[in-house]
């Protein structure tokens, strides 16, 4: 995949040949291909299982699959779309790649946990497959009690022994990101220039490392109520079935903000460099992370709002859940007010960066109808929070991340991907995504409710409707895949600083040497400053 | 950063403590105490874990970060329990309605 042009530099690609210089790598690079490649396949099979569901709801009546193999479809969609593709997504291979670059460091702080945190993805990814092999598991990825714990005759264990242990995976990566910030910055590097796509993703470390162990806790509980009928959740037993939703959900709303920070962290990033412009409102946009990671942990109990938790809770938690708007709104202003008076330019990544914003706009703030404890008995566990979720996680973090992607491409490869092509993909994703996902609020709102695969036959035309715009979703997802590894033989080699942007990766060459840069860099100014890269330009 | 390193005495002292704190415990569940029973037993828990921290995990000589950093887990764990109990706590409350 190097061709003799790039021989002659040595880079973290070409830097050692064979295997085990890639399954023992010590270097954050090659680990965020790594982490690449894995997610990628979780992708492809979480995308397969997607096309199942999409195929079988053509119809009002069950055609392909039997009730009990529609629920091992969602369930599995759902499992491996979570815990193995969207929480690793966008730190273990953009951050993982570009986080310590970004902060001027030779690598993260911990490199060995780093690439341990990979296997231990692996092994909890090999885990859950098994079980998906083994017969599947049929609970929904929520795996709540006490059908999780008692009766759910299907590979429960096996499934969530396998996301406890991609969980730590999650954990490691965190805490090497915290620890790399704090310690490893650049002479001058201070938090306040940080760029913001480090700020996002320090927030999210934040959350992986206080979230995550209590879901491990919730999985080993399930565990012991299942195999040794110690009374938790199972009423039966003496337990209580609200308190797993509690303590699930503790985790598992702060991980929508796992899934959607380090997005909005690449979005702030094509924002200021697709505007020349430093982002509107720096600090602010870097604090609103931080409040977003510590406001997501106050507001779990609006998932329970019609499941027997008391009126008083419910309504704490809605009052809560409206406060954790505001951060996000400010996200969106400030980028908003970015664009004003720059210099726009329309490149591939930036479009992502577009559909970004209306798209998590959309997500937003349908999350504050579902907030709305009236509102949501309504529409509970209807096709509108399906859509919902997935403006959030696919049109927000699956854009941002695609966008990341483009954006870094040349970075990481030293090679650029046709343009024209990657500009389509981008148009095809947004339309396909709507397509698919915008019919899905009006079936919620009609009445759909999700995980069923029967309906009365009026609303099998949004139901197509949305199993065409999959389709074509699945071209826009697959383009990108196709026109990536052709640029790796054919694209053009890629300068160090394609897009005229300002961070320290574009400063080093393109691809990166194994200990990132030639020199020590010293920082001078802050972050997006144009002016200074211009000057820079000039004099040299 | 200088690494303290305790005398064999404390942590031979601090050990004897747990075991103390322990036979405690085990003796007082034997005894009704009526409400006070959890009371006790949480108290005795939580020196138990703050001897633990503190000394065999040297978080009394360590930095103010490590110190936040332990503060802010317990801060999360009261954030789970207090929010959870929001709820336990007032499920009655419409029962009379
Ligand atoms: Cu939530």
């Amino acid at each position: 995949m190097i061709t003799a042009a790039l021989e002659e530099r040595e880079h973290y690609l070409n830097a050692s040949y064979g295997l085990k210089s890639w399954l023992l790598t010590k270097d954050h690079k090659r680990i965020a291909l790594l982490y690449l490649g894995t997610i990628t396949l979780f992708f492809a099979l979480g995308g397969l299982f997607a096309t199942m569901i999409r195929i079988e709801l053509l119809t009002p009546q069950p055609d392909l699959v039997s009730s009990e193999t529609y629920n091992k479809l969602f369930t599995m969609h759902g499992v491996i779309m979570v815990f193995l593709f969207l929480v690793p997504s966008i730190p273990a291979t953009l951050g993982n790649f570009f986080l310590p670059i970004m902060i001027g460091a030779k690598d993260l702080a911990f490199p060995k946990l780093n690439l341990l945190s990979w296997y231990l993805l692996v092994a909890g990814g090999l885990c859950t497959l098994g079980a998906m092999f083994a017969g599947g598991v049929d609970t929904g990825w929520t795996f709540y009690t006490p059908y999780s714990s008692t009766y759910s005759n299907t590979y429960v264990i096996a499934t969530a022994l396998g996301i406890f242990i991609a969980g730590f995976s999650s954990i490691l990566t965190g805490l090497n990101f915290i620890v790399t910030v704090h310690r490893m910055r650049a002479p001058g590097m201070t938090w306040f220039r940080l760029p913001l796509f480090v700020w996002s993703n320090y927030a999210t470390s934040l959350i992986m490392v206080l979230g995550t162990p209590v879901l491990a806790v919730t999985i080993l509980l399930v565990g012991c109520e299942r195999l040794f009928h110690i009374g938790i959740f199972d009423p039966a037993l003496g337990g209580d079935p609200v308190l797993f939703q509690h303590m699930f959900w503790f985790y598992s709303h702060p991980a929508v903000y796992i899934m959607v920070l380090p997005g909005m962290g690449v979005v702030s990033e094509l924002v200021a460099t697709f505007s020349r412009k430093r982002v509107f409102g720096y600090g602010f946009v870097a604090f609103s992370s931080v409040a977003i990671a510590v406001l997501g942990f106050l507001v779990w109990g609006h998932h329970l709002f019609v499941s027997g938790q008391s009126v008083y809770a419910g309504m704490v938690f809605s009052f809560l859940s409206y406060f954790v708007a505001v951060p996000s709104a400010i996200k969106v202003f400030n980028w908003t007010a970015t664009l004003y008076k720059g210099s726009i330019s329309y490149d591939t990544p930036m479009l992502y960066a577009f559909g970004f914003i209306g798209l998590f706009t959309m997500g937003g703030l349908t999350g504050l109808f579902l907030a709305a404890l009236g509102i949501d008995v309504h529409v509970t566990d209807t096709y509108f929070v399906v859509a919902h979720f997935h403006y959030i996680m696919v049109g927000g973090t699956l854009m941002a991340y695609l966008g990341g992607m483009h954006y870094w491409w040349p970075k990481m490869t030293g090679r650029m991907y046709p343009e024209g092509w990657a500009k389509l993909s981008a148009l095809v994703v947004f339309l396909g995504f709507n397509l698919t996902f915008f019919p899905q609020f009006v079936l919620g709102y009609l009445g759909m409710p999700r995980r069923y695969h029967v309906y009365p036959p009026e609303f099998q035309v949004l139901h197509v409707m949305s199993t065409a715009g999959a389709s074509v979703l699945a071209v826009g997802y697959l383009m990108p895949l196709v026109y990536f590894l052709w640029s790796l033989r054919y694209g053009k080699l890629a300068p160090a600083n394609p897009w005229g942007a300002t961070g320290l990766e574009w400063q080093t060459s393109s691809p990166p040497p194994t200990h990132n840069f030639e020199e020590p860099p010293v920082v001078t100014h802050e972050a997006y400053d144009f002016a200074a890269l211009l000057e820079e330009a000039q004099v040299g | 950063m200088s690494e303290h390193i305790d005398s064999i005495k404390t942590y031979t002292l601090i050990f004897l403590a747990l075991l103390a704190l322990t036979f405690i415990t085990s003796t007082v569940a034997y005894i009704d105490l009526g409400p006070l029973n959890i009371v006790v037993a949480l108290v005795i828990a939580v020196t138990k874990m703050l001897l633990v921290a503190l000394f065999f995990m040297h978080v009394r000589y360590s930095t103010k970060l490590t110190k936040i950093v332990v503060a802010g887990g317990l801060l999360w764990l009261a954030i789970l329990l207090l929010l959870t109990m929001a709820d336990f706590v007032s499920r009655g409350w419409l029962a009379g309605t």
